[in-house]
């Protein structure tokens, strides 16, 4: 598997968007790597006059905002806001989603019947609508902002994870499986999971880039974790000044798109370098 | 963006005329329909669960910003229900909701009925107008990259598409603010219509579809994004099957095998799009009313979270997803018609 990974890896970066993704991740990832070593007192300190301009103070090349708080310091700090959260929701939704979508395709019959109505009815309700009222009436936190997302995005993968599970468990390595006695739980995770791991891959850098999305979104409507200094915080304090200066929202927005761009292009190259059968149709 | 691969594109339809409603057609009806009913019982069990989790109840909110005595505050807690056991107040929460009373918003001090019914009519326009425009713009931008398949063309609307993917909505929305209001002074920054103009007639509709040309625009890129990939996807691979061929062989303009022969089965992926489409709206209007100030259903969930105005968040949560729900339930009537395969299923 690590073989594969690394070939995986390897081509990835031999694929253009994938170059470009992965590099424009990483730039990211040592953004929040470095934060704490950069700016050791922290986004929310004061650390000079308010509404200085980019460039004006050399101290701020990305100027300050409305409070007088470093922008850099805030962007830095919020690339890990935002990376945690949408990794961690991420993580939580693919957990439900391949279980849900294992257990129903693999087992089929009203087991799969009921799963799958509940999925469907999951997808039909407006998720940021859903989102927002978890976050605001259980409070915000980034325990409730994760909890959120991940309840309103794992309904995807299932329907993706019990696709495949329905058409590989009708494959002769699963009857086998099944003749010499071996568990379900043993064919659902060692068997047949690790067939369908590539669709489950790609769409998880979408579902990261989604949930980034939502946290940001979340944030700017003030649903933010207050103890955290994340983008959609610094463009919902930087809205009321978008007339002035309107660089206290430029900043963060170009960061927030630059990085789901960054893992919607990861997505599309390992579409392309895990199903070499579909590369002709795009 | 894998996941809305297009399925592959019926054949070309060539049916007589459409019989009485068959008994598999009459079964997908009744299963869509009980499928309906079953989200919004969800809708209703999910939302009730977290009202009840929540810290502290309205109650307490307004005793936090007025002057009650404890006994005050049993006497309001009494009046609203709230002393009842929860399963009990869920059920007569469910016994009311049928008849689509929602109870009082103590933040309006009217029914919440009355302050859905008129906050409603603007969410819809929102959400109508964006699903309409995207669709038509977004397929028709999904046709010409096909049709220019790795032209430059196709190459900058690509580029185009997939920023519009990754931009999210309430981005465009403060660009388009900074381009059309603060900049060039031209689109109004926020609001429905122009207060106290007395404009009537089209001179009004003409305001409205002013004030409201930035919020929907907001609200479309994305799906002008994803109608324009799955359209140009779905475009391509139609296009290579053989009874275009044969509609090409018969000496067709160019035009009509593709807007009539090949679009026509394009549409299908494009169609199921749109009821994920409108979920997602409802929720993207929370935003978009927020920043253009409109006074939509998303405005009111926005406050109603707030103020915790629990009748009102239910409501405003019921109501969104009932539309929805009715709204899906509508589209897979369609896709039956555009798509007389399904009913086997």
């Amino acid at each position: 598997m690590t073989g594969g990974a690394r070939s995986t890896l390897s081509r990835l970066v031999r694929h253009p968007s994938g170059l470009v993704g992965i590099t424009v991740l990483a730039l990211v990832l040592l953004m929040s790597a470095s934060a704490g070593l950069l700016f050791p007192t922290g986004p929310f300190s004061i650390a000079g006059a308010p509404r200085s301009w980019p460039g004006v103070d050399p101290r701020f090349p990305f100027g300050t905002d409305a409070l007088g708080r470093d922008m850099l310091s805030a962007l830095f700090y919020g690339s890990r806001v935002s990376l945690a959260v949408g990794a961690a929701a991420a993580v939580v939704a693919l957990v439900i989603g391949t279980l849900v979508g294992a257990i129903a395709g693999y087992y089929g019959g009203w087991i799969d019947d009921a799963l799958m109505r509940l999925t469907d009815a999951m997808q039909t309700i407006p998720s940021f609508l859903a989102a927002i009222a978890i976050v605001g009436v259980l409070g915000a936190s980034l325990t409730t902002i994760i909890s959120a997302i991940a309840i309103v995005s794992w309904p995807m993968i299932a329907r993706l994870v019990r696709a495949d599970f329905l058409r590989l468990r009708t494959y002769d390595f699963v009857q086998s499986c099944k003749i010499i006695g071996m568990s379900d739980l043993r064919i659902i995770f060692g068997q047949i999971l690790p067939n369908c791991l590539a669709p489950i891959i790609v769409s998880a850098s979408v579902l990261v880039a989604t949930a980034i999305i939502t946290e940001a979104s979340l944030s700017f409507l003030g649903l933010g974790d207050p103890n955290v200094m994340s983008w959609g915080t610094i463009l919902s304090v930087g809205r009321p000044e978008l007339r002035s200066g309107w660089y206290m929202t430029a900043f963060p927005a170009a960061a927030l798109v630059l990085t789901v761009l960054a893992l919607n292009l990861i997505g599309d190259a390992l579409n392309d370098v895990l199903n070499p059968r579909l590369k002709e149709r795009t | 963006m894998t996941a809305q691969a297009p399925a592959t594109p019926p054949p070309a339809r060539r049916r007589g005329p459409r019989k009485v409603p068959s008994r598999a057609a009459l079964r997908y009806v009744v299963r869509r329909l009980s499928q309906a009913v079953l989200v919004m019982l969800l809708v209703v069990i999910g939302s009730f669960i977290l009202i009840k989790m929540a810290p502290g109840d309205f109650v307490d909110t307004l005793a936090g910003t007025s002057e009650m005595t404890a006994e005050q505050m049993a006497a309001m807690r009494a009046r609203y229900g709230l002393d009842q056991p929860v399963p009990v107040q869920l059920f007569y929460y469910m016994a009311r909701l049928v008849t689509l009373d929602f109870g009082m918003s103590p933040l309006n001090n009217a029914p919440v009925i009355e302050v859905i019914a008129k906050r409603w009519p603007v969410t819809a326009i929102l959400v109508v107008a964006s699903v309409s425009i995207s669709m038509v713009v977004g397929t028709l931008l999904g046709v010409t990259a096909a049709r220019n398949q790795g032209r430059p063309v196709d190459l900058g609307l690509s580029v185009l598409m997939l920023a519009f993917y990754a931009t999210p909505s309430f981005i465009i929305a403060m660009i388009l603010i900074l381009v059309f209001s603060v900049r060039l002074n031209i689109l109004p920054i926020a609001g429905f219509d122009t207060i106290g103009s007395g404009y009537t007639g089209l001179r009004y509709l003409a305001d409205v579809a002013w004030h409201l040309a930035m919020p929907v625009t907001a609200l479309c890129t994305f799906y002008i994004a994803i109608y324009g990939r799955i359209g140009r996807a779905a475009m391509l691979e139609v296009l290579k099957l053989d009874y275009i061929r044969t509609a090409r062989g018969k000496g067709l303009t160019e035009r009509r095998v593709v807007l009539v022969h090949a679009l026509r089965n394009a549409l299908l992926p494009l169609v199921t799009m749109a009821g994920l489409q409108v979920s997602s709206l409802v929720g993207g209007a929370v935003l978009i009313e927020t920043i253009f100030g409109l006074n939509g259903m998303g405005r009111t969930a926005f406050d109603a979270v707030f103020q915790r105005d629990t009748n009102l968040l239910l409501g405003v949560v019921f109501v969104s997803s009932l539309s929805v729900v009715v709204v899906n339930f509508v589209i897979d009537l369609l896709y039956m018609l555009l798509d007389p395969r399904v009913e086997i299923r």
